[in-house]
């Protein structure tokens, strides 16, 4: 009983962190499964938001422009990324990895030199922190999220369904065609990572907000986080969300069952310092099954393909 | 129509896998020329199509598409002027979107594409008119995605792409090659058809002699990244495929019995 009722206790701020963390992992859903291209800058332009956001915010700027401005620092480091992939000719993982690194000093910079900044709910106007999750008020984070992530389902949505939209998926799907029909790839390729990492971004400074400080390490797994959610919603939501909102909302909401359960194997006595090994482990798991189908799936048709070819064309 | 002047290319410069594929190649097409393209195997074909499409730069040499340099333009940035279809029917379509999105994409090509909707009502109903046209049944499967299309479904919707809006210049890489015989023979059909009622300037590769010989107004043998040989009008319409080997034996000397056999 005692197991319920702590676990109810915590369930409000499994969802909060899922909702931070959807909005991320929504990032991380751009890049890998629209553009095609496996973007490590997320875990340095994570906390590059939070930094950049906490500092701004401790500076006596206005909250809501402190997550513009993180927003935009994020759109930064994935223009980095995106000149060292397109215009250097560094394969994509590599030019994220360099820039994840270089990160490392900058949000260091961005930090005042300090490993950790702390942004006090009592001294500054935040736009929510995890002291209210519980409370029945106005304060309470939940309800800002909630909005934030249907505003950024909406405005995907609304992108990637017009012309630049469209051609950015084009270039995920097939860079071959796009090209041949006139698609500056290569431009798209950097519009879409400066995009997933603003979002990624955006979620570092709520996140920083949310826990009233911001920490050089917040990044660190980001990109394995992004990917279990984006993974967990396809998997539980991938056959009945085929519309590409609602594809998105499986994504957000993978990320709040991924706390959810994360909140529960905790309660169950897992060590907190293995909590990432756990984490990589399912995401690997998850990344294989789909593979090892395949395989086998392979292995049956083959003798019925054979006679069947394709000649209903 | 289209001018290529002197153009050189080697592929790996400078190493032991050094192959040199286009060789002083000139070429000029007049305008409505249809042209069919053979030639043995590196014999420099797809390098030529690759090479006015702007999948790579030359080392040497000018083309012109017409009258327009665009020698140093970027592979998207030709596309206004050009209509590709691969021969690989994966190559020319996006799997993972819909039908009517493929040619909504092919049809703002060339066109800045911005932040209106990328596709209108107006557009999905010209779509369904120029599927049916294809006798495939694809309109009525306009918002499936083409991941699901056969070879075949997928090389003529290439087409239609590739034609939608009128390009000065159409090039089609054995884009039969991985079809069927049966197949083959339909998206043929469609790209002659196609071809004639745009009044289109179009190149066309193939391995098969008789196509060669049938389709188009123009044909052109090449041989190590040359042009050998050049046959248009009425002594195109009166060749045979013996003639076509024969004269290959003639231009080409000591290479005739391996290329024999790969062209018959």
């Amino acid at each position: 009983m005692s197991f319920l009722t702590s676990l109810m206790n915590a369930l409000p701020g499994a969802v909060a962190q899922g909702l931070v963390w959807g909005i991320m992992a929504i990032g991380v859903y751009i890049t890998y499964r629209i553009l095609d291209v496996a973007d490590l800058t997320v875990d340095g332009s994570l906390a590059t938001g939070g930094a950049a956001c906490v500092m701004l915010i401790r500076a006596g700027v206005n909250p809501w422009l402190a997550v513009l401005a993180a927003m935009a620092a994020g759109m930064l480091a994935g223009l980095v990324t995106g000149l060292f992939h397109t215009r250097c000719g560094i394969p994509a993982i590599l030019a994220g990895i360099l820039t994840q690194l270089s990160l490392y000093s900058i949000n260091l910079r961005i930090m005042d030199s300090k490993a950790n900044q702390a942004v006090s709910v009592d001294k500054y106007d935040l736009l929510l922190s995890q002291r209210y999750v519980r409370t029945m008020s106005l304060d309470n984070p939940l309800p800002l999220l909630l909005v934030v992530t249907v505003v950024v389902i909406g405005i995907l949505y609304w992108f990637f369904g017009t012309e630049k939209g469209s051609s950015i998926r084009a270039t995920g799907a097939n860079p071959h065609m796009a090209r041949a029909q006139g698609i500056d790839t290569n431009a798209n390729i950097v519009l879409g990572l400066m995009l997933s990492n603003g979002l990624v971004a955006l979620s570092g400074a709520l996140l920083s907000q949310y826990q009233g400080s911001s920490d050089i390490n917040m990044g660190r797994g980001a990109i394995v986080i992004g990917l279990a959610a984006v993974i967990i919603g396809e998997v539980i939501f991938g056959k009945i969300f085929r519309n590409f909102a609602l594809t998105l909302l499986a994504v957000a909401i993978g990320a709040v069952i991924y706390y959810i359960v994360l909140q529960i194997v905790l309660q169950l006595g897992l060590n907190t310092n293995d909590l990432k090994l756990v984490t990589a482990l399912i995401v690997a798991v998850f990344l294989a099954i789909p593979y090892w189908k395949g395989k086998m799936f392979r292995q049956k048709i083959q003798p019925q393909s054979a006679k069947g070819g394709n000649g209903n064309a | 129509m289209l001018e290529l002047n002197h153009v050189y290319k080697t592929f790996n410069p400078g190493t032991i896998n050094a192959k040199t594929a286009l060789q002083d190649l000139c070429l000029t097409l007049n305008d409505g020329d249809f042209v069919t393209v053979i030639g043995g195997n590196g014999a420099g074909k797809s390098t030529m199509l690759n090479a006015v499409a702007g999948t790579f730069a030359v080392d040497a040499g000018t083309i012109a598409i017409d009258g327009k340099d665009v020698t140093h333009l970027p592979e998207h940035k030709r596309a206004q002027f050009i209509g590709r279809v691969f021969q690989d029917p994966m190559m020319g379509t996006a799997p993972t979107m819909q039908i009517e999105e493929n040619l909504a994409l092919a049809a703002r090509r060339g066109k800045r594409r911005g932040l209106a909707w990328g596709i209108t009502r107006a557009e999905r109903e010209e779509y369904r008119e120029k599927l049916k046209t294809l006798g495939l049944g694809l309109e009525d499967r306009m918002t499936s995605k083409v991941g699901l299309l056969s070879g075949g479904q997928r090389q003529a919707l290439t087409l239609l792409m590739a034609s939608l809006r009128r390009p000065e210049l159409l090039l089609l890489d054995e884009h039969t090659a991985a079809l069927d015989p049966a197949t083959a023979a339909k998206v043929l059909e469609l790209s002659d058809r196609i071809v004639a009622e745009n009044h289109l300037t179009a190149m066309m590769i193939t391995h098969n002699m008789r196509d060669a010989i049938i389709h188009g107004n123009r044909l052109i043998m090449m041989n190590a990244g040359k042009i050998i040989l050049d046959i248009s009008g009425e002594e195109k319409k009166q060749l045979t495929k013996e003639d076509l080997l024969a004269r290959f034996a003639a231009v080409a000397g000591q290479q005739e019995e391996t290329d024999s056999v790969l062209l018959s």
